[in-house]
C-alpha cells in the first residue's frame, strides 16, 4: 500500500524524523486561512497529495509569500489534473493540498531505504545530490550513489550511519543528528515492514536534519500485525479493486475490452499476455484462487461485468486441486443467476476436465467453449469486436 | 537422480493437521511420497492420516529420521516453521504457505546464510510455491500428480497454475519432467532460478530446462548470465506479464514493474542474448521443445 506524502510524515515525526511544521491537510480554498495560521508565518509550501513522484516539476509543489499568493494558489490547485513522469500520461486529480511552513535549505540529499530482491535484504540508497530522481540520478551520475545493505534483525548500526554521513559529506556540526536520523528512518522501514521509504530531499537545515518529503510504500503481508497502517485508507486501489479484495479475489482493472477469470496469478498474467498476443486487449487481472467455488465465480463475474469496458469474457482455468466439473458448475450456476450481456468464452484444462465440459454441454447457456488457450483467446478477440 | 527429492527423500509435514496440510499431506501420500511424520505443536503424541504427530520438528527429525520438511503454516506463523525445520536438521525445506511478510523471509535468508556459512547445505523453496515434484517418485506441494509423467525435461517456474500449463503441454507432446520446482511468486524466495538451473545442470537424468518467469525483480536476468556461462544444456524460456502495467501488482507479490526495471521486454532481451529459447506464445511451450527435440522415450 502506498502512503500519501503527509501520512507518511505523520508516521515519521512520531518515531523522531524531523519534518516541516504543518498546517495540516485541506480539501477546499476555504479551509486555507485557518491552516495558515497553523502553519505559521510566512511563506507557506501547497504541496497536492497524490501518490505520483515528479509533483515539483509538474506544478504540484507551490510556494506562497502571501495569504492572497497562496489563496490564489489553492483556488488553482485544488481539482487541477496533474500530470507527472510517473504517472504514465494519465492524469491525476488533485483533491488535497498539505500545507507547509517553508524551511531554510542548506543542502538538500537523497535517502532512501527499499527492499533488495537481489540480495534479499532492506538496503539504503543515498545521495550527495538530492531533489533529483532517483531514476535520472542513476542515470547521470551513477557514482554518486551510496548503496548500503542492512541486517534487518539489527537495523542501521552507528558505525554504519557514520560511515554513511562521510560519504555523504555531512558537515561535522550535522553529523550526530544526521546519524539520528537515519537509524530512525531504518528503524521505520523495519519496523512498519516498508517496501520503499524514501526521503527525496532529506535536507540539513541551520539547525539540524529535516524530511521534506515522505514517499512511503508497505508491504500488504504485513498488515496483519501493523494496525495503524491498516487503518489507513488504500489510495491506488479503485472501487471494483476493494470489492475483489474483500472477496478475496485478485483482481487489477486495466483498459481494454476482454475480461479475464483465471485461477493462479502466473496463468492469469499468462492468459493477459496471449489474449493481445491473439490481437485483443484484456480489461483486468483477476486471479479467481485456489478454492472457486460458485459463489466465487459469481463473485468475479460480477466484478468483471460491472466494468462498462468489457465486451467479452475469458474464463480459463487449469483445475489442479480446483476440479474443472466444480468450475463448470460454478459458472452455469452463476449464468442462471446473472443475466450475461457479453459473450463468454470458456477453457477447461486438468483435472475432471471432460465432466466439466459435459456440464458446461449440457446447460443450454450459450458458452463458447475451447480447448487450448490460444483457440479460446481467438475466439474471444473475435467475439469482442 | 532428479534434482531436490527422489524416492527416499523423507518428508515431515509443518502444519500437518490443519485443513491445508491434511488435504494436501494426503494427495502427497497417494502419490506415494513418504511422509513419515507431522508437526503441530500441542499435538505431539497423537496420529495423523496414519502418521505420528509431533509438537516439535526437532523431536519428528530425531525419531523418523525425516530430512524434507513441507510447510502448510500460516503466513504470520511460517518464517519461524522455516527457521525450525532448519534448526530442526532438515537440509531441504519446501515452503506452500503464501503471503508471508517480505522482512520475515529477509530475516530467513539471512539466518539460512548464516547456516550455511557454518558449513550446512540447505535448500529453501518458496514461500508462495506450489512445491516440487520429482514425476513417479516424490510430490511435496499442492501440484496435481496426474498431469506429470517421469522423463528428462526440467522445469522451473515462479507461479502454480502457469507450471501445471506448462507441464502438461510437455506431457502431451510426449516429454516427461526430470523434476519440476516452483520457486515461487514472492519478492524474496528461498532458492533462484540461477539455484535450479545449477541442479539441473549437474542432474544425469535432466536434458533439457523450461524456465517460467515473470515480470518484477531480475531472477530471470540473472538466469540468463547463469546460463550463457555456466550451461551446457539447452533451455527454453517464457515470461508472463507483457500485458501487465507497470507499477502494479498482478496477484504475486513479486510480480510488479518497479521504476522501469523488471519489465517483460527486458527480461527476454536477456534470455534471447544469452542463447535461451524464447517462447514468446504461453500455449507454444510443449511444441516449441518438441520442435527442437525429438520425443524422448518414457
Amino acid at each position: 500500500m502506498k502512503l500519501l506524502e503527509h501520512e507518511g510524515k505523520d508516521i515519521l515525526k512520531a518515531r523522531g524524523v524531523p519534518v516541516p511544521h504543518n498546517g495540516g491537510v485541506i480539501i477546499k480554498p476555504a479551509q486555507l486561512a485557518s491552516a495558515l495560521k497553523r502553519a505559521g508565518k510566512a511563506p507557506w509550501v501547497l504541496k497536492a497529495q497524490v501518490l505520483a513522484g515528479g509533483r515539483g516539476k509538474a506544478g504540484g509543489i507551490k510556494l506562497a509569500k502571501t495569504p492572497q499568493e497562496a489563496l490564489a494558489l489553492a483556488k488553482a490547485m485544488i481539482g487541477m489534473n496533474l500530470i507527472t513522469h510517473q504517472t504514465h500520461g494519465q492524469a491525476i486529480k488533485v483533491k488535497e493540498l498539505l500545507i507547509e511552513g517553508g524551511v531554510k535549505i542548506e543542502r538538500e540529499l537523497y535517502f532512501s531505504v527499499v527492499m533488495d530482491r537481489k540480495n534479499s535484504c532492506p538496503t539504503i540508497i543515498a545521495s550527495a545530490q538530492g531533489g533529483m530522481e532517483i531514476e535520472g540520478l542513476a542515470a547521470e551520475h551513477p557514482e554518486s550513489i551510496i548503496r548500503m545493505p542492512v541486517d534487518p534483525n539489527v537495523g542501521l548500526r552507528d558505525f554504519a550511519a557514520r560511515r554513511l554521513a562521510f560519504s555523504l559529506d555531512i558537515a561535522s556540526t550535522h553529523t550526530a543528528e544526521f546519524c539520528r536520523v537515519a537509524k530512525a528512518l531504518v528503524k521505520a522501514f523495519i519496523d512498519l515492514d516498508c517496501s520503499m521509504l524514501e526521503i527525496n530531499p532529506l535536507i540539513l537545515t541551520p539547525k539540524g536534519v529535516m524530511a521534506l518529503d515522505a514517499k512511503i510504500s508497505t508491504d500488504d503481508n504485513a498488515l496483519f500485525r501493523q494496525p495503524a497502517l491498516a487503518q489507513l485508507k488504500d489510495h491506488e486501489a479503485t472501487a471494483l479493486e476493494k470489492e475483489a479484495k474483500a472477496a478475496d479475489i485478485s483482481y487489477v482493472g486495466l483498459d481494454g475490452n476482454i475480461g479475464c477469470m483465471v485461477n493462479g496469478a502466473g496463468l492469469a498474467m499468462g492468459t493477459m499476455d496471449t489474449i493481445a498476443l491473439a490481437g485483443g486487449s484484456p480489461a483486468n487481472f483477476l486471479d479467481v484462487g485456489g478454492g472457486a467455488d460458485e459463489q466465487r465465480v459469481m463473485h468475479a463475474l460480477k466484478i468483471i461485468i460491472k466494468d462498462k469496458k468489457v465486451k467479452a469474457i475469458l474464463i480459463n482455468i487449469f483445475g489442479g486441486i480446483v476440479k474443472c466439473d466444480m468450475i463448470a458448475s460454478g459458472v452455469v450456476g452463476a449464468l442462471k443467476k446473472i443475466k450475461l450481456k457479453v459473450p463468454l468464452v470458456v477453457r477447461l484444462q486438468g483435472t475432471n476436465v471432460d465432466a466439466g465440459k459435459a456440464i458446461l454441454a449440457k446447460s443450454g447457456v450459450a458458452i463458447i467453449v475451447a480447448d487450448d488457450l490460444w483457440t479460446a483467446a481467438r475466439k474471444a478477440v473475435e467475439v469482442a469486436k | 537422480m532428479a534434482i531436490i527429492l527422489d524416492k527416499d527423500s523423507k518428508l515431515v509435514v509443518q502444519g500437518f493437521t490443519g485443513s491445508q496440510g491434511t488435504f494436501h499431506a494426503k494427495q502427497c501420500i497417494e502419490y506415494g511420497t513418504q511422509i513419515v511424520a507431522g508437526v503441530t505443536p500441542g499435538r505431539g503424541g497423537q496420529t495423523h492420516l496414519d502418521r505420528p504427530v509431533f509438537n516439535t520438528v526437532h523431536d519428528a527429525v530425531r525419531n523418523t529420521g525425516a530430512f524434507v520438511s513441507l510447510i502448510f503454516v500460516p503466513a504470520p506463523y511460517a518464517a519461524d516453521a522455516i527457521m525450525e525445520a532448519v534448526d530442526g536438521g532438515c537440509s531441504v525445506v519446501i515452503c506452500i504457505t503464501e503471503g508471508i511478510p517480505v522482512m520475515d523471509m529477509a530475516k530467513v535468508k539471512r539466518y539460512i546464510t548464516q547456516q550455511e556459512r557454518s558449513g550446512r547445505e540447505l535448500t529453501l523453496i518458496g514461500p508462495n510455491c506450489p512445491g516440487v515434484i520429482t514425476p513417479g517418485q516424490c510430490k511435496a506441494g499442492i501440484m496435481p500428480g496426474f498431469i506429470h509423467k517421469p522423463g528428462k525435461i526440467g522445469v522451473v517456474s515462479r507461479s502454480g497454475t502457469l507450471t501445471y500449463e506448462a507441464v502438461d503441454q510437455l506431457t502431451k507432446h510426449g516429454f516427461g519432467q526430470s523434476t519440476v520446482v516452483g520457486i515461487g511468486g514472492d519478492p524474496i524466495a528461498g532458492s533462484n532460478f540461477t539455484d535450479i538451473l545449477a541442479k539441473f545442470e549437474e542432474d544425469e537424468d535432466t536434458e533439457a530446462v523450461v524456465i517460467i518467469g515473470e515480470i518484477g525483480g531480475s531472477a530471470e536476468e540473472d538466469a540468463a548470465r547463469f546460463f550463457r556461462d555456466k550451461m551446457s544444456k539447452p533451455v527454453f524460456g517464457f515470461i508472463a506479464g507483457k500485458a501487465a502495467p507497470e507499477g502494479r501488482r498482478m496477484g504475486h507479490a513479486g510480480a510488479i514493474i518497479e521504476g522501469g526495471s523488471g519489465t517483460h521486454a527486458s527480461k527476454i532481451k536477456a534470455m534471447r542474448e544469452a542463447g535461451i529459447t524464447v517462447v514468446e506464445n504461453l500455449s507454444e511451450i510443449g511444441e516449441t521443445v518438441a520442435k527442437a527435440r525429438r520425443p524422448l522415450a518414457a
